[in-house]
């Protein structure tokens, strides 16, 4: 395997860990941004939609990966929406209370999780299509192999987050939701239902957490522990990308996923965890504020 | 007064130590495995095997004339709870022996308990060695009955470029240590590279690419749990097979290569002192045993083995000695013939086992086909001599 093969080998894994990341962290950029929420238990939806995708393939015909993530992405929105009208709803405007009682949540999910199914986790099979790999085995490039699964994973992230741009840009939930973004009380006061908005995103995201939970089913086993592995990353990509945009979210997963995966060719992979770290925390004394920083006059955000 | 309180004192202390002598036609022996917790899956098959075998010696009469009454305690996967739990197993239940652990960390925590207290552990899992205390019997793998083999069986087979993956905790990083200085010994062969992921980690892409690139003949796996999942999911996926790369497992024995999907691993390579499939007349009234007890899906595996001739090896020791107490025991333990589901063997001086070494290969039905076999039982080194040069075990006190 040639320098370039093991470079371009990493460079595409990094790429597939940070589609994860993307869509692990996107639902969490949103709820954080707009609602000042800090979510610990969306590392449980993205369990949550592990699951379901596990569910989806013992029960439904077919053993369906669209519709396994159909249902992860269904099942976790509906989730996150109980969540919303259930906990988070009381606690806006506290966010140290939002952390602790879904951190609560979470340990709830977790063994909610362990005893509906096995306590050493499940696994579910990629469907045959997604089982090989795209190996070249002669030229320069001798010796890479681009995994059909992680280029499925890849291409959904892609697919998710057009679709969120569009929705942003395009729709008239969108418009709202970049209103209160930027200015909840203005917003408000032109008639946009805020509450309304808030239960909308935070089901968006945890259904788009859920989708995360799918695509990782396919390639690691889906543990109740599963979620606390990805929810520090996610918050690390929030942060590194600034507060609920969505542009910020994608560039950060992707700098976080390719430059973690630069790291391990060199060192070992703890020690590319802590030089990633302080990457990051090197970067917020120069831009306290992540990437992309929405403006906005708020008198909350002076 | 003073001496009336002094007297009661005494028979108060004279009744809490009471319960560690057999009392009547009954005597009580410890079980503690982790029944909760994420190694709950693995310890409680072990602990299954072991009251298998109590249960077969009380039918049988029992041990000098008493019958065993099983204690049984949860460990949860926490080492602190296993200190605790032993403590209360010798002290409060007054067992006259324990049964139990799995984890290095579990056992290093029921270690001085089992020193102070001169009680005895039977240790039933393979484990990285350099330990060696008089207060256990260690009846799982030592570094030279599995991991110096895999390796020797390895060279034979012509590979000659290891590469060491492990998870990042005590048995890989001690194994591999060892590993290292026996490839840097042997003429012929190196070392492609040494890798260790964080216990639980599920992300491989980057290590594999890192593996495929330093082009190895063999990769030696000592990764633990869950990530065995991840690992041959994202090994395979990335197109690479038995054929291609082989991978001899440390840890991964039929019950995991069921969870993991005998698929994917099958091809690939085990080394236990004991599969399944082993053909001895102990193993087969072994499995025929516990099925009838726990279901004919059960699996075996080699800690459950170990788990099971334990009991019976410490009940020959009992007979020989003529006594429970624990060191008198561990003294006569030693050096007495065994008839086990691996066959005969016996105990060695220092609290190991002697037993043969098998590389077995996955097949599709997550069982393993026996491909090589250590000609006679190997003597059981806790010290490896080239990694741990002069520290040896002392004597049983």
């Amino acid at each position: 395997m040639s320098t370039l093969a093991l470079g371009l080998g990493q460079l595409f894994d990094g790429l597939s860990v940070a589609s994860i990341l993307l869509l692990a962290a996107l639902g969490l950029a949103l709820s954080f941004g707009l609602m000042r929420v800090i979510n610990m238990a969306h590392g449980e939806l993205v369990m949550a939609g592990g699951y379901l995708m596990y569910v989806a393939q013992q029960h439904l015909p077919g053993q369906s990966v669209a519709l396994g993530l159909v249902l992860a992405f269904a099942g976790c929105a509906v989730l996150g929406a109980v969540l919303e009208l259930s906990l988070i709803r009381w606690l806006y405007g506290r966010p140290l209370d939002t952390l602790l009682a879904t951190w609560g949540v979470s340990l709830m999910l977790q063994q909610a999780a362990r005893d509906l199914f096995d306590p050493t986790g499940v696994e579910v099979t990629a469907p045959g299509w997604l089982s090989g790999s795209l190996a070249f085995d002669t030229g320069p490039l001798a010796g890479l192999a681009l995994a059909h699964v992680r280029l499925f994973i890849i291409a959904l992230a892609i697919a998710v987050l057009c679709g969120m741009a569009l929705v942003f840009e395009r729709t008239r939930a969108g418009l709202h939701i970049r209103a209160v973004n930027q200015n909840r009380a203005m917003a408000s006061a032109l008639g946009v239902h805020s509450r309304r908005v808030d239960l909308l995103v935070f089901a968006l995201g945890s259904g788009i957490a859920g989708l995360a939970g799918g695509a990782l089913a396919l390639i690691a086993p889906v543990t109740s522990t599963v979620g606390q592995s990805y929810v520090v990353d996610a918050f690390l990509v929030v942060i590194l990308g600034g507060m609920g945009t969505l542009r910020g979210t994608a560039i950060a997963a992707l700098l976080i996923g390719t430059l973690s995966a630069l790291a391990e060719t060199f060192t070992s992979i703890s020690t590319a965890k802590v030089a990633l770290l302080l990457f990051v925390v090197a970067f917020l004394q120069f831009r306290p504020r992540g990437l992309i920083v929405t403006r906005s006059r708020a008198l909350e955000e002076a | 007064m003073s001496g009336s309180i002094r007297s009661v004192a005494l028979a108060a202390a004279l009744l809490a130590a009471a319960p560690s002598l057999a009392r009547g036609d009954e005597v009580k022996v410890g079980v503690l495995h982790s029944l909760s917790g994420t190694m709950s899956i693995s310890e409680i098959t072990v602990k299954n095997a072991t009251l298998l075998a109590i249960d077969e010696i009380n039918a049988a009469g029992g041990v000098l004339g008493k019958k065993l009454a099983p204690v049984v305690e949860d460990g949860a996967s926490e080492p602190a709870t296993f200190a605790q739990k032993a403590q209360k197993l010798v002290q409060d239940s007054g067992v006259v022996t324990v049964f139990g652990g799995w984890t290095s960390a579990s056992r290093k925590a029921m270690l001085p308990v089992f020193e102070r207290l001169g009680s005895l552990l039977w240790y039933p899992v393979q484990f990285e060695g350099n330990e060696c205390s008089p207060n256990i019997m260690y009846s799982g793998a030592q570094p030279n009955q599995q991991a110096l083999p895999a390796l020797e069986w390895a060279i034979k087979s012509g590979y000659k470029k290891v590469y060491l993956l492990g998870s990042d905790y005590v048995f890989p990083r001690t194994a591999n240590l060892i590993l290292k200085k026996h490839i840097a010994a042997s003429a012929g062969m190196s070392l492609a590279g040494e890798e260790y992921v964080p216990l639980g980690g599920t992300s491989f892409g980057g290590v594999i690419n890192k593996i495929k690139s330093s082009n190895p003949d063999v990769i030696i796996n000592t990764l633990n749990g869950d990530s065995n999942v991840a690992f041959f999911k994202q090994f395979s996926a990335a197109g690479m097979t038995a054929a291609k790369l082989p991978v001899i497992s440390f840890s991964i024995a039929e019950q995991e290569t069921a969870t993991i999907g005998p698929k994917l691993v099958a091809g690939h390579y085990a080394v236990w002192n004991y599969f399944q499939s082993l053909d001895t007349p102990g193993n087969k009234k072994f499995i025929a045993a516990y099925k009838a007890r726990y279901g004919a899906d059960a699996v075996m595996s080699d800690p459950m083995i170990h788990g099971y001739l334990d009991v019976y090896a410490w009940k020959a020791a009992v007979e020989k000695a003529r006594s429970f107490d624990p060191k008198v025991v561990r003294k006569a333990a030693a050096g007495i013939d065994l008839d086990t589901p691996l066959g005969k063997t016996r105990f060695d001086d220092n609290g190991s086992l002697y037993q043969k070494v098998l590389v077995g290969q996955a097949q599709p039905d997550a069982q393993f086909a026996i491909v090589w076999s250590t000609e006679a039982a190997i003597r059981p080194e806790p010290y490896d001599a080239l990694s741990f040069p002069g520290k040896t075990c002392g004597a049983p006190k």
